[in-house]
């Protein structure tokens, strides 16, 4: 159907597809980005630890190690062009009692392979001392400077608006169906809202990465494991750490985090647990309960009492062996062009630290596809600047009035908790991305995330989404089509 | 039009701060002032509308809308100032409030009593830790009763409700009238939680099934609820196997308990009792710091809306006499102010009434040395209250001067003194 | 004739009394467990004509808000509740309405009113 040829469709706009958006959109050329949902970062991105990796973590050797590396020392250039929350504050990982500090030695020699620097083991009283709430057992940590937290949904936003505002195409609610081939080689996709001509395609499908890669033949025995991660999240009045706080790290996991975040809220969490269900982000008593024994771990004095948000995140794990055969790994990246078709730039297995990862991974993408022969032409007028919008909860009061008085829609606080306005829920609304539904809005702003939940905001939102949208309540969504807030108006002849 | 300092503010226009503000400017405030969050007044009462309301205030059944109303018409009746689809963002120790509104804008406020009336707030999913999906259709019984009473508009047509609080109850009966299917309530609890008569006339009547011992397991769905499993708990509140059951529904609601809501009070410095939730207040109704009063659900919860009046009655009436005792305690101090060459004068604030009993010493240091003779003179403007000489001044060596009785009668004409070192 | 013990709960005060009856044919003879004579009015009400408040919402044109609350002036027949919702349900007002406002007169014939239970005001353009 599609008469005009993409030079690049991007499969997936959660973090890594966002990132490889934004750093292609300098490139003269006409890309589309498709996301099956109806906003972007609903996937893997919607639910992580938000933190942006020092890098002592993955096993020397493997892409991963590699690409969270170069990933981390991109953050502060990226924060500055797309204005996104990012807190270089350094990581610790706590050792308690006298065995676990024998651990964080082998943790420090791992990172100085993966060419981490800054790191520093500093002794239990130096771990009191920064966080008074940490276990008196502490008997040491390994403090990694180089990490740090960040907004994740507001790096998904922020990499996302950038790319479309430098040209790029976003297609939100359609799902990719399968590849259109002539001979070996991809010339486009087939989707539920039609057919698109490319000369290349990126698979960054995340969860459904395996699935994509195999409708092209590619790596048959790939396989995605969704592991769960479920988390608690405190009221920020009630309950603070300071510092972003793992434990040592067992085999499988970096084990269960008490970690503060760039709103200021206490999180805990996740726990890991291999599902088959790519959507299934249920909560869980038992996955709760082990997350807050592990937590507890670190912080004895935490208090459920004070929990005020449970939510739970999928992470892509795959099983693909490590590039460099010596190193015996079996869940690393793929970041390739493989050799089976042509056109296709195959992105598999991207877990955590794959939000730390993706500005690497995109660059990497640019690389694989100069490699290829591809002519990257810079555009003159490519803007690497992303502004971010006003946020009325983080200005001085001086700061709120002036912004009152430039546009009196930021004086009508909507959500009570957050103190987010409806001038920021309207400039999420008309942004380059526009924000469509409840949970959009909330990814945005942070609306609706402290301890009412929304249950003093939602009405309003709906009424303003309603309103600068031109459609009726009914039509207003939590997450997209079938999550609808409202069924029909009180008095309707249905009720009869 | 607002005034930059108030006798009383009140914060949130419920029943509890309807009724402090009436009785503050009733015992003799001047300037009242009310700031609600909602474009009108009344609180939470506007969206019951379910009758129950006034059987001890009126010694009648009324609606709640009703029983606001009676409050708002004598609210307007007495020249109280409102600030509407306002909120107040934070207040400080020493009563200055911040808030801001689409049609008023940043404001800030200054008052000399404070009465906090910002009631209580719905304990979410996440407070109980439900676990499941999280899809929409889970919905507090507030957040639902203010879609079906006032914005028009029903969240769903199969229920499940979970808690038998007195708002769970009623919602259940008033989305069995407007032809939505009320599946169950589910109490964890042994007992029901709400009012007696709530179970009669809300469940019993239209055969709605209330299931004691119960909650809920999961929530199933993931773009809107499709399903609650439910189960049957034991007498240590852990699950029975074996008695779960997956009922269909597309909408949860919550009526879980009230929480106080307090974050204002406690930017205040206002300390609050764990147990409660709300502030720890005297018989005044006053908080821990002094001039801020608290009335209503931000205090406890309480199940009767008349008692809630009642604790906003007398909390206004112990504002207003705060903030006149104030004023007037106000009138009868004179500020001192480092004039020419002062540094600092100690003390900072005088009691007129003092020099009735005797002269009162100030010190102070100066700014740059006078090597020569100088009058340390104590001025209310151009008038000179009194004065004395030094030899020389010097930043070094303290200067007192004392204020005589004599002045008694210039002094009571002055709102501020300032003390100067000038040369003879 | 046969005593019959049947068991009710009073709903005129908040108290909720628990009441323990004995009846003949449908005369109360003993009773247990009020704790006032209303129990007694309730009862026999139950027995002989149950009646409730009934207080649901109208739809308002032009007005601040699209419904209004109103409420019955008197407990209406039990048996009646849903066909009064019916007729109710096809009401609709126009702004501004005010408190106490008769919004149907002498409801299915029962000779009581349905009042509007608080002022609606008229939206203005601006807002």
């Amino acid at each position: 159907m599609a008469d005009k040829t993409y030079d690049v469709i991007i499969i997936g706009a959660g973090v890594v597809g966002s990132m490889v958006a934004r750093f292609l959109s300098r490139y003269k050329l006409d890309i589309l980005l498709i996301e099956k949902d109806s906003d972007i970062g609903m996937g893997a991105s919607s639910a992580n630890t938000a933190i942006v990796h020092a890098g002592y973590d993955p096993k020397p050797g493997t892409l991963k190690a590699e690409m969270n590396v170069l990933g981390n020392q991109m953050f502060d250039q990226l924060a500055g062009e797309l204005n996104f929350s990012f807190e270089r504050r350094g990581d610790y990982v706590v050792a308690i009692g006298p065995e676990e500090f024998t651990k964080l030695e082998g943790l420090r020699q791992q990172g100085l392979e993966n060419g981490v620097p800054g790191m520093v083991i500093i002794n239990g009283a130096d771990v009191r001392r920064r966080e008074p709430n940490i276990n008196p057992e502490v008997s040491g940590a390994l403090w990694a400077t180089t990490g740090g937290i960040c907004d994740p949904f507001g790096v998904v936003v922020a990499a996302a608006e950038n790319a479309v505002v430098n040209g790029v195409t976003l297609m939100t609610d359609t799902a990719f169906q399968d590849f259109i081939v002539e001979g070996r080689r991809i010339v486009g996709i087939k989707t539920n809202r039609g057919d698109f001509n490319s000369r290349w395609v990126v698979n960054s499908a995340g969860l459904y990465c395996d699935e994509v890669m195999h409708k092209a033949g590619v790596r048959p025995e790939f396989k995605i494991t969704p592991r769960k991660g479920e988390y608690y999240v405190f009221d920020k009045a009630e309950i603070t750490i300071n510092n972003v706080l793992f434990p040592v790290p067992s085999a499988t996991s970096k084990g269960i985090l008490v970690t503060t975040t760039v709103h200021g809220n206490t999180i805990i969490g996740p726990n890991a647990l291999e599902i088959d269900d790519k959507e299934d982000r249920s909560i869980t008593r038992e996955g709760l309960d082990e997350i807050w024994q592990g937590a507890l771990n670190l912080v004895p004095s935490l208090s459920l009492r004070y929990s005020i948000a449970e939510f739970a995140g999928l992470r892509p794990g795959g099983n693909a062996p490590c590039a460099n055969l010596d190193v015996k790994y079996n869940k690393d990246y793929i970041i390739e062009i493989p050799k089976e078709v042509d056109g296709l730039v195959n992105l598999g297995g991207i877990e955590s630290p794959g939000l730390t990862s993706s500005p690497a991974i995109a660059v990497r993408v640019v690389e694989l596809l100069e490699g290829a022969g591809e002519k990257l032409e810079e555009k003159p007028d490519w803007n690497p600047i992303r502004r971010a919008r006003p946020r009325f909860r983080d200005m001085l009061p001086t700061e709120q009035k002036l912004l009152v008085e430039n546009d009196a829609s930021y004086g009508r606080i909507i959500c009570r908790c957050e103190n987010v306005t409806e001038g920021e829920i309207v400039a999420e609304i008309h942004a380059p991305i526009p924000a469509r539904t409840y949970d959009a809005i909330k990814r945005r702003t942070w609306l609706g995330t402290g301890r009412c939940q929304g249950g003093f905001d939602t009405p309003r939102v709906v009424e303003i989404l309603a309103r600068e949208l031109g459609v009726s309540p009914l039509e207003i969504s939590k997450k997209g089509k079938g999550s609808e807030f409202l069924v029909r108006p009180t008095k309707d002849k249905e009720a009869e | 039009m607002l005034k930059e300092r108030y006798d009383v503010i009140v914060i949130g226009a419920g029943p509890a701060g309807l009724a402090a503000a009436i009785e503050a400017k009733k015992t003799g405030a001047q300037d009242v002032l009310v700031v609600e969050r909602a474009q009108e007044l009344g609180g939470i009462l506007q969206q019951c509308i379910h009758n129950g309301f006034g059987l001890l205030i009126f010694k009648k059944d009324m609606p709640g809308p009703a029983y606001a109303q009676h409050f708002i018409d004598e609210l307007a009746g007495l020249h109280i100032d409102t600030l509407l689809d306002a909120m107040a963002l934070n207040v400080t120790s020493e009563r200055h409030v911040y808030a801001t509104s689409r049609t008023s804008g940043f404001l800030e406020l200054d008052t000399r009593a404070l009465v906090l009336a910002m009631g209580c707030r719905e304990r979410t999913r996440a407070q109980i830790a439900l676990p499941g999906t999280r899809p929409a259709g889970v919905y507090t019984a507030g957040t639902a009763q203010r879609f079906v009473n006032i914005e028009g508009f029903m969240p769903g047509k199969r229920f499940v409700i979970l808690g038998s609080g007195d708002i769970g109850m009623i919602m259940a009966r008033r989305l069995t009238f407007e032809g939505a299917k009320v599946e169950r309530v589910l109490e964890i609890m042994p007992f029901l939680t709400g009012l007696t008569r709530n179970y009669v006339q809300c469940l019993l009547d239209y055969d709605i099934p209330l299931q004691l011992q119960h909650t809920v397991k999961r929530i199933i769905g993931n773009d809107r609820v499709e399903a609650i499993e439910s189960v049957q708990i034991d007498k240590q509140r852990q699950p029975i196997p074996g008695t779960e059951e997956i009922i269909p529904c597309d909408t949860l609601l919550l009526s879980v308990g009230l929480i106080p809501e307090n974050e204002l009070s406690r930017k205040a410095g206002v300390s609050l009792d764990p147990v409660t939730g709300g502030p720890f207040v005297d018989e005044k109704m006053q908080t821990n710091v002094p001039g801020i009063f608290a009335a209503g659900n931000v205090v406890h919860v309480y199940d009767l809306v008349d008692w809630v009046t009642q604790a906003g009655l007398l909390c206004g009436r112990n504002a207003a006499q705060y903030a006149i005792a104030e004023r007037k305690h106000h009138g009868r101090r004179v500020k001192m102010k480092a004039g020419d060459n002062v540094r600092y004068v100690v003390p900072h604030v005088l009691d007129k009434e003092s020099l009735a009993e005797s002269a009162q010493r100030l010190q102070m240091r100066v700014t740059l040395p006078i090597e020569e003779p100088v009058w340390v003179e104590v001025m209310n403007g151009e008038e000179r209250v009194t004065r004395k000489t030094e030899l020389y001044v010097r930043p070094g060596e303290m200067v007192n001067i004392d204020i005589p009785q004599s002045a008694y009668d210039a002094v009571q004409r002055a709102s501020e003194l300032s003390v100067r070192v000038v040369r003879r | 004739m046969a005593h019959e013990h049947r068991k009710f709960i009073c709903i005129t005060c908040p108290r909720g009394c628990a009441l323990d009856v004995t009846l003949e044919g449908e005369v109360v003879v003993q009773m247990e467990g009020n704790s006032c004579k209303r129990g007694i009015d309730y009862v026999t009400g139950e027995l002989n004509d149950p009646r409730r408040m009934v207080t649901t919402t109208v739809r308002v044109r032009g007005g601040v808000h699209p419904l209004a609350p109103v409420y019955t002036e008197s407990p209406i027949p039990k048996p009646r509740i849903f066909d009064l919702l019916a007729v109710i349900r096809k009401v609709e007002l126009k702004a501004p309405v005010k408190i106490g406002d008769v919004v149907i007169e002498n409801a299915l014939g029962t000779g009581i009113n349905i009042l509007a239970s608080r002022n609606i005001p008229v939206k203005s353009e601006a807002s």
